[in-house]
């Protein structure tokens, strides 16, 4: 799985942190989302796919292998 | 379970399918939207699409490829016009009639308008991209655009409309903007930042009636009999649940589909998103959420349990949502609305900012900040997920 984000468009809800926050985090200023991780571990696919699915400004794309 | 109706393309409906297939649903999934547009994301329309920031394809949820591999039996531009839960069909105004093993209600609201006028050219409401792109069109610069009601849409338009040099006057009926929903305090402060950017928010505003000249509006007239002269008037005024349709069914609806702590309205029957009032047991309490995460939740938890009879588990999330107006973002975690206190934290950095904490009874249920780090809410909703008592809670974010 390849993870990218696009933090122009994102809202700041922090949604993706709390379901993956080895994946996720948010910057502290304004906090829009920074991507720890791109090729995330098999077990953490649930909570990002999870995470893609909940953004609420749909930022998080999902290219899987 | 076989043949998986759902009806609604927004964002809880795809959510829902995209959920069945990932959990391993090979079965057939019908899903149904009355627009014709594919499922695309609502929150920008008062956004980024009104400022003209974003084109109307950024909002396309999916590409027309991820959409094909859910091989979905995709039925746009149609309504549902009934359902029958003894023979489990689904008839559609095309004359169409879907049978179902498991039907998703996430058909969701559309904008309440005022009486009479329907058909005056230049009266908006504020739901659809077509509704979006037809407000769009008509903010210049130097047009006059009254807002009928300061809730979040409403606010939303104005700033954006601000933006663009609109000249904008928010009307609210209440005393405060948003009270019902956030408090009096948050009210305020939203109050306040629309005033220093300039756009009027006037108070205790009852409208009597759209007034226009061949059919095109020219003002407001308040209660008072005082006339707002518009060349837009965007009716902001909330929204109704699309249960019409199920008006014969058997179900329970009142306003919005009435499910359990499962999202379960009948055996067999679900609802997500903006519709579906559902007892969410965190808060112990009926609620209708109609903010965008709730609804993508919402059709995952569905999915899960619609594939899982054996082990439903109940859906009782902690609510959130964000609005953006001017430079502010205002978020919130919780069940606001029924709150017995409002209590307004200190803040400690600088700048205009607004930290308030919610209590029901004897607990924290809900938090908002405004202006602030959006990172600071994340501590805060944790504790309302661990049902904290009020005194307690307050203690333990003091000291996060």
């Amino acid at each position: 799985m390849k993870v990218s984000v696009d933090a122009d468009k994102c809202v700041a809800a922090g949604q993706c942190v709390l379901l993956a926050p080895e994946v996720f985090d948010q910057r502290e200023e304004d906090g829009v989302v920074v991507l720890l991780d791109e090729s995330p571990s098999s077990e953490l696919h649930g909570p990002v796919r999870e995470s893609a699915m909940v953004c609420p400004a749909a930022v998080i794309h999902l290219a899987e292998s | 379970m076989k043949r998986v109706v759902i009806v609604g393309a927004s964002i809880s409906g795809l959510a829902t399918a995209e959920a069945l297939r990932r959990n391993g649903h090979e079965g057939p999934i019908a899903l149904v939207g009355a627009e014709p547009e594919a499922p695309y994301d609502r929150p920008p329309l008062s956004k980024q699409v009104l400022t003209g920031q974003w084109e109307p394809k950024e909002l396309d949820l999916r590409s027309p490829a991820e959409l094909d591999a859910l091989e979905l039996d995709l039925r746009l531009g149609v309504r549902a016009t009934g359902l029958d839960i003894s023979r489990r069909t689904v008839s559609l105004g095309d004359g169409a009639t879907l049978d179902y093993d498991a039907l998703v209600v996430a058909t969701g609201v559309r904008a309440r308008r005022l009486p009479g006028t329907e058909r005056i050219i230049g009266v908006h409401t504020l739901r659809t991209l077509s509704d979006a792109l037809a407000l769009k069109e008509r903010l210049c610069p130097g047009r006059r655009l009254v807002i009928v009601g300061a809730g979040f849409v409403g606010a939303e338009v104005a700033a954006a409309a601000h933006g663009l040099g609109v000249e904008v006057t928010l009307l609210e009926a209440g005393p405060v903007p948003l009270a019902l929903a956030v408090g009096e305090a948050a009210g305020r402060f939203l109050t306040d930042v629309h005033h220093e950017h300039g756009v009027l928010v006037r108070v205790g505003a009852s409208v009597r009636e759209v007034v226009q000249e061949r059919g095109q509006v020219t003002g407001v007239r308040l209660a008072d009999g005082a006339v707002l002269p518009a060349d837009d008037v965007l009716v902001a005024i909330g929204s109704i649940a699309n249960t019409e349709w199920l008006a014969d069914s058997g179900l329970s609806v009142q306003d919005g589909l009435v499910c359990d702590e499962y999202s379960a309205a009948a055996p067999g029957v679900y609802g997500v998103g903006d519709v579906a009032r559902w007892h969410n047991p965190l808060f112990d309490t009926a609620m209708r959420v109609e903010h965008r995460t709730n609804a993508a939740e919402q059709g995952m938890a569905v999915a899960r349990n619609l594939l899982n009879p054996e082990a439903r588990r109940p859906f009782a999330p902690v609510p959130y949502f964000w609005s953006d107006q001017y430079d502010v973002k205002v978020q919130a975690y919780g069940h606001l609305r029924d709150h017995d206190e409002a209590l307004v934290l200190e803040t400690t950095t600088e700048g205009p900012q607004l930290l308030v904490a919610y209590r029901k009874a004897d607990r924290l249920v809900g938090v908002l900040a405004a202006g602030a780090s959006p990172k600071i809410l994340r501590a805060w909703r944790a504790v309302i997920a661990d049902r904290a008592p009020w005194a307690a809670a307050l203690n333990r974010t003091n000291a996060a």
